[in-house]
């Protein structure tokens, strides 16, 4: 039974790669103190566009809530922490100077449309299918290194796959 | 009944029907030609084409109109990847569709800064000018846009973020909103182009 489960495993692991294709580059998990960050992606960026968002989940397993206090980037010349949203068909966008609170046993997720790392003073274009390094730090557990997939935005055609390489 | 009553009544009627044809008729149709008026006033835009962008550049074939500005990271990419996606749907439907993208934020936007950021969307012409320029233009096409101050001596743009379509005849047609379903964005175009 074990060695079935183990085959399994290992056909789940091999099929990866290939599913990996079709889907989308993930970012590996990667941990600070009790806080598991994932699901990190940052979005490419148009010609001469200067700005782009980061994105990520942020899990915290211990007892006291931590917070997301800055990020930075050798290729932002600034970085911030952004939340913006839909306003009666009006996009607002606000500084969070706080940073993003995780309570403990909770999570916290940064995505489009909402909370998420603003590169600013981009020195180079993010293009879709390489890397971008961002160190983040918290208040507690400090700081860590993650290295975000660059991914195009997504946008659903009827006669396109849904990543959209439109 | 006393004639003076009679006469009260009546006139009472009167206007009693004359504020219902006001609501009924008339009040719709002004708010209609209020929409009619979207797009028209006194701006004059340039466009990444070289060519003036005025409200007569409305005119002659279907276009549609959006304001944004390079500094946005989430909603101009997304709107001009969404209408990258609506124009291949149409395919040929919509070779004459114009696309406008007009800045709010002139100060950063120069016209050779925008006309790489939408040269690679078929069709679309990058529009900038002076800023008083550019806040007349917002105010016919009644886009909202406000400048932000952030830290590190940096500012965004919270702007109206509603794709407007007008007709050939410069006439306004109808919004899209933002990451409106598919189906119904097209429905719309289709109806446009029609």
């Amino acid at each position: 039974m074990k060695s079935l489960m183990k085959s399994a495993a290992l056909l789940l692991c091999l099929g990866a790669p290939a599913m990996a294709d079709d889907m989308m580059a993930m970012m590996q998990n990667t941990t600070v103190g009790p806080l598991t960050l994932s699901d990190g992606f940052a979005h490419a960026t148009l010609p001469n566009q200067p700005v782009a968002g980061g994105f990520l989940t942020i899990t915290n397993a211990g007892e006291a809530a931590d917070t997301l206090i800055a990020a930075q980037s050798d290729i932002a010349g600034v970085m911030q922490i952004h939340e913006m949203a839909m306003l009666d068909d009006t996009m607002v966008m606000r500084e969070l100077e706080g940073g993003v609170v995780i309570p403990a046993g909770g999570a916290a997720i940064l995505k489009p449309g909402s909370i998420h790392l603003m590169f600013m003073q981009l020195k180079e274009p993010l293009v879709d299918g390489e890397n971008v390094t961002v160190t983040v730090t918290f208040e507690q557990a400090g700081e860590v290194a993650l290295t975000l997939p660059v991914r195009k935005k997504m946008h659903d055609g009827h006669g396109m796959s849904h990543d959209g390489d439109s | 009944m006393p004639r003076s009553l009679r006469i009260i009544i009546a006139a009472g009627a009167l206007v009693a029907s004359a504020v219902l044809v006001w609501l009924a008729w008339l009040q719709p149709y002004l708010a209609e030609e209020d929409v009619l008026k979207l797009g028209q006033g006194e701006y004059s835009l340039m466009g990444t084409d070289g060519q003036p962008f005025t409200q007569a550049s409305l005119q002659g074939a279907p276009s549609v109109v959006f304001f944004g500005f390079t500094h946005c990271p989430e909603v101009c990419p997304t709107t001009l990847g969404d209408i990258a996606v609506w124009q291949e749907e149409l395919g040929d439907v919509a070779r004459d569709l114009r696309i406008f993208f007009v800045t709010v934020d002139p100060a950063r936007d120069t016209a050779e800064l925008l006309g790489d950021y939408v040269g690679w969307l078929p069709g679309a012409i990058g529009v900038t000018g002076d800023e008083a320029e550019i806040r007349a233009a917002e105010k016919a096409f009644r886009i909202y846009s406000r400048k932000i101050p952030l830290s590190d001596g940096e500012y965004t743009m919270d702007h109206s973020a509603l794709v407007l379509l007008f007709d050939e005849n410069g006439h306004f047609f109808e919004p899209i909103g933002y990451q409106e379903d598919l189906d119904r964005a097209l429905s719309k175009l289709r109806r446009l182009l029609g």
